[in-house]
Protein backbone atom coordinates (compact mmCIF):
# COMPACT_ATOMS: atom_id res chain seq x y z
CA UNK A 1 0.00 0.00 0.00
CA UNK A 2 2.25 2.76 -1.36
CA UNK A 3 0.15 6.30 -2.08
CA UNK A 4 1.29 9.90 -3.06
CA UNK A 5 -0.78 13.21 -3.16
CA UNK A 6 -0.09 16.39 -3.76
CA UNK A 7 -3.00 18.60 -2.21
CA UNK A 8 -4.27 22.29 -1.00
CA UNK A 9 -6.06 21.39 3.00
CA UNK A 10 -3.69 21.06 6.03
CA UNK A 11 -1.72 18.34 6.21
CA UNK A 12 -2.65 15.58 8.79
CA UNK A 13 0.44 13.64 10.19
CA UNK A 14 -1.82 11.16 12.13
CA UNK A 15 -3.63 10.12 9.61
CA UNK A 16 -0.46 9.20 7.58
CA UNK A 17 0.81 6.84 10.64
CA UNK A 18 -2.71 4.98 10.75
CA UNK A 19 -2.66 4.86 7.19
CA UNK A 20 0.43 3.10 7.08
CA UNK A 21 0.21 1.17 10.94
CA UNK A 22 -0.35 -2.44 11.03
CA UNK A 23 0.40 -5.03 13.80
CA UNK A 24 2.86 -6.55 11.03
CA UNK A 25 5.03 -3.37 11.60
CA UNK A 26 7.03 -2.65 14.46
CA UNK A 27 8.37 0.74 13.34
CA UNK A 28 6.87 3.94 11.99
CA UNK A 29 9.17 6.64 10.62
CA UNK A 30 7.68 9.82 10.01
CA UNK A 31 9.20 12.73 8.03
CA UNK A 32 7.70 16.36 8.48
CA UNK A 33 8.92 19.54 6.71
CA UNK A 34 7.80 22.98 7.88
CA UNK A 35 7.82 26.37 6.64
CA UNK A 36 10.57 28.37 8.35
CA UNK A 37 10.63 31.88 9.69
CA UNK A 38 14.19 32.86 7.40
CA UNK A 39 15.97 32.22 5.26
CA UNK A 40 18.94 32.69 3.31
CA UNK A 41 18.91 35.68 6.32
CA UNK A 42 16.12 36.77 5.69
CA UNK A 43 12.81 37.22 7.29
CA UNK A 44 9.89 34.97 5.60
CA UNK A 45 6.45 35.56 6.10
CA UNK A 46 4.87 33.04 4.27
CA UNK A 47 5.60 30.83 1.35
CA UNK A 48 3.35 29.69 -1.70
CA UNK A 49 4.18 26.11 -3.27
CA UNK A 50 3.14 25.39 -6.87
CA UNK A 51 3.83 22.59 -9.01
CA UNK A 52 3.27 20.75 -12.04
CA UNK A 53 1.03 18.59 -11.00
CA UNK A 54 0.42 15.60 -13.43
CA UNK A 55 4.22 15.24 -13.37
CA UNK A 56 4.82 15.97 -9.53
CA UNK A 57 2.31 12.99 -8.96
CA UNK A 58 4.10 10.68 -11.27
CA UNK A 59 7.69 11.33 -10.28
CA UNK A 60 6.50 10.62 -6.26
CA UNK A 61 4.50 7.59 -7.76
CA UNK A 62 8.32 6.65 -9.41
CA UNK A 63 9.83 7.53 -6.27
CA UNK A 64 7.64 5.21 -4.65
CA UNK A 65 8.23 2.21 -6.67
CA UNK A 66 12.34 2.74 -6.03
CA UNK A 67 12.41 2.96 -2.36
CA UNK A 68 10.01 -0.17 -2.34
CA UNK A 69 12.25 -1.83 -4.50
CA UNK A 70 15.54 -0.54 -2.44
CA UNK A 71 13.96 -0.83 1.28
CA UNK A 72 11.06 -2.94 1.13
CA UNK A 73 8.99 -1.10 2.41
CA UNK A 74 5.50 -0.92 0.80
CA UNK A 75 3.43 1.01 3.39
CA UNK A 76 4.76 4.32 2.13
CA UNK A 77 2.55 7.98 2.44
CA UNK A 78 3.72 10.77 0.95
CA UNK A 79 1.36 14.36 0.55
CA UNK A 80 2.90 17.19 -0.46
CA UNK A 81 0.52 20.75 0.19
CA UNK A 82 0.81 23.70 -2.35
CA UNK A 83 -0.80 26.82 -2.19
CA UNK A 84 0.12 29.81 0.16
CA UNK A 85 1.44 28.25 3.55
CA UNK A 86 1.91 29.84 6.59
CA UNK A 87 5.06 29.93 8.92
CA UNK A 88 5.26 26.06 11.01
CA UNK A 89 2.81 24.95 8.70
CA UNK A 90 3.13 21.49 6.86
CA UNK A 91 4.54 21.16 4.12
CA UNK A 92 5.31 17.75 3.26
CA UNK A 93 5.02 14.64 5.21
CA UNK A 94 6.29 11.05 4.43
CA UNK A 95 5.04 8.00 6.88
CA UNK A 96 6.87 4.91 6.13
CA UNK A 97 6.18 1.35 8.31
CA UNK A 98 8.19 -1.78 7.85
CA UNK A 99 8.93 -4.61 10.40
CA UNK A 100 12.36 -2.65 11.69
CA UNK A 101 13.67 0.73 12.07
CA UNK A 102 16.49 0.74 9.74
CA UNK A 103 14.21 0.30 6.69
CA UNK A 104 11.81 2.44 7.99
CA UNK A 105 14.41 5.82 8.40
CA UNK A 106 16.09 5.35 5.49
CA UNK A 107 13.09 5.40 3.22
CA UNK A 108 11.92 8.70 4.64
CA UNK A 109 15.25 9.67 4.12
CA UNK A 110 15.56 9.14 0.58
CA UNK A 111 11.97 9.69 -0.59
CA UNK A 112 12.49 13.51 0.86
CA UNK A 113 16.27 14.05 -0.71
CA UNK A 114 14.71 12.70 -3.90
CA UNK A 115 11.50 14.91 -3.81
CA UNK A 116 14.18 17.36 -3.28
CA UNK A 117 15.87 16.83 -6.63
CA UNK A 118 13.34 15.98 -9.08
CA UNK A 119 10.02 16.39 -8.35
CA UNK A 120 7.90 19.30 -10.59
CA UNK A 121 7.42 21.37 -7.47
CA UNK A 122 8.40 25.15 -6.71
CA UNK A 123 8.28 27.67 -4.13
CA UNK A 124 8.23 31.22 -3.57
CA UNK A 125 9.08 33.04 -0.21
CA UNK A 126 7.55 35.68 0.80
CA UNK A 127 9.25 38.03 2.65
CA UNK A 128 8.85 40.75 5.79
CA UNK A 129 9.48 43.79 3.77
CA UNK A 130 6.98 42.86 1.08
CA UNK A 131 9.10 41.07 -1.81
CA UNK A 132 8.90 37.55 -3.02
CA UNK A 133 11.57 35.17 -4.39
CA UNK A 134 11.21 32.01 -6.36
CA UNK A 135 14.00 29.63 -4.17
CA UNK A 136 16.19 27.93 -6.44
CA UNK A 137 17.98 25.53 -4.58
CA UNK A 138 21.08 25.00 -7.50
CA UNK A 139 21.90 28.55 -6.62
CA UNK A 140 25.36 28.93 -5.20
CA UNK A 141 24.38 30.59 -1.81
CA UNK A 142 21.72 27.99 -1.85
CA UNK A 143 23.96 24.60 -2.22
CA UNK A 144 24.92 24.29 1.43
CA UNK A 145 21.54 24.21 2.78
CA UNK A 146 19.94 22.15 0.44
CA UNK B 1 2.97 22.94 -39.74
CA UNK B 2 2.56 21.24 -36.79
CA UNK B 3 3.01 23.68 -33.44
CA UNK B 4 4.41 22.57 -30.10
CA UNK B 5 2.97 24.15 -26.76
CA UNK B 6 5.89 24.25 -24.35
CA UNK B 7 4.71 24.88 -20.29
CA UNK B 8 6.10 26.73 -18.46
CA UNK B 9 6.29 26.60 -14.36
CA UNK B 10 7.44 28.71 -11.62
CA UNK B 11 10.30 31.52 -12.58
CA UNK B 12 10.22 30.71 -15.86
CA UNK B 13 6.39 31.47 -16.66
CA UNK B 14 7.46 34.72 -14.93
CA UNK B 15 10.78 35.43 -17.15
CA UNK B 16 8.50 34.91 -20.28
CA UNK B 17 5.33 36.13 -18.77
CA UNK B 18 2.85 33.14 -19.78
CA UNK B 19 2.26 29.93 -18.31
CA UNK B 20 2.70 28.67 -21.91
CA UNK B 21 4.48 29.41 -25.52
CA UNK B 22 3.42 27.58 -28.89
CA UNK B 23 6.34 27.08 -31.23
CA UNK B 24 6.14 25.77 -34.77
CA UNK B 25 7.44 22.35 -35.23
CA UNK B 26 9.79 20.54 -37.98
CA UNK B 27 10.56 17.02 -38.10
CA UNK B 28 13.65 15.64 -36.10
CA UNK B 29 13.52 18.70 -33.33
CA UNK B 30 15.23 17.94 -30.22
CA UNK B 31 14.77 18.95 -27.05
CA UNK B 32 18.27 20.50 -27.55
CA UNK B 33 16.38 22.43 -30.79
CA UNK B 34 13.39 23.45 -28.95
CA UNK B 35 15.52 25.01 -25.68
CA UNK B 36 17.41 27.07 -28.77
CA UNK B 37 14.23 28.60 -30.08
CA UNK B 38 12.96 29.37 -26.67
CA UNK B 39 16.05 31.40 -25.51
CA UNK B 40 15.56 33.63 -28.60
CA UNK B 41 12.10 34.78 -27.57
CA UNK B 42 11.82 38.18 -25.81
CA UNK B 43 12.41 37.75 -22.22
CA UNK B 44 13.82 33.97 -22.26
CA UNK B 45 17.56 35.20 -23.32
CA UNK B 46 18.42 34.82 -19.23
CA UNK B 47 17.03 30.90 -19.12
CA UNK B 48 20.24 28.61 -18.53
CA UNK B 49 21.64 27.07 -22.01
CA UNK B 50 20.42 23.61 -20.56
CA UNK B 51 17.30 23.86 -18.66
CA UNK B 52 15.76 20.59 -17.94
CA UNK B 53 12.63 19.63 -20.11
CA UNK B 54 9.97 17.21 -19.61
CA UNK B 55 7.99 15.17 -22.44
CA UNK B 56 5.06 13.18 -21.19
CA UNK B 57 6.11 13.65 -17.64
CA UNK B 58 9.01 12.45 -17.27
CA UNK B 59 12.88 14.04 -17.84
CA UNK B 60 14.02 14.16 -21.22
CA UNK B 61 17.62 14.10 -22.49
CA UNK B 62 18.98 16.76 -25.02
CA UNK B 63 19.15 14.22 -28.00
CA UNK B 64 15.49 13.08 -27.46
CA UNK B 65 13.18 14.01 -30.29
CA UNK B 66 10.16 15.93 -29.84
CA UNK B 67 6.47 15.21 -31.76
CA UNK B 68 3.52 17.28 -32.32
CA UNK B 69 1.36 14.85 -29.56
CA UNK B 70 3.85 15.21 -26.91
CA UNK B 71 3.65 17.08 -23.35
CA UNK B 72 6.38 19.23 -23.27
CA UNK B 73 7.31 21.57 -20.12
CA UNK B 74 10.75 23.34 -18.95
CA UNK B 75 11.66 22.41 -15.67
CA UNK B 76 12.97 25.45 -13.19
CA UNK B 77 15.24 23.93 -10.36
CA UNK B 78 12.82 22.76 -8.26
CA UNK B 79 12.60 23.38 -4.48
CA UNK B 80 9.91 21.35 -2.82
CA UNK B 81 9.57 19.78 0.55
Amino acid sequence: MSRASILTSEIDPTSLINEVGSPQYGAISLFIGTVREVNEGRSVSAIEYSAYKSMAGAELDRILDEAEARFGVSALVVEHRIGLLALGDISVAIAAAHAHRAPALACTRYVIEEIKKRVPIWKQEHYTNGTREWVDPTHASQVSRA
Amino acid sequence: MSTVTVQLFASYADMLGAPTVELPLTPGTTVQDLVRRIRSLPGASSLPLAPRVAINRSFAGSDQLIEASDEVALIPPVAGG
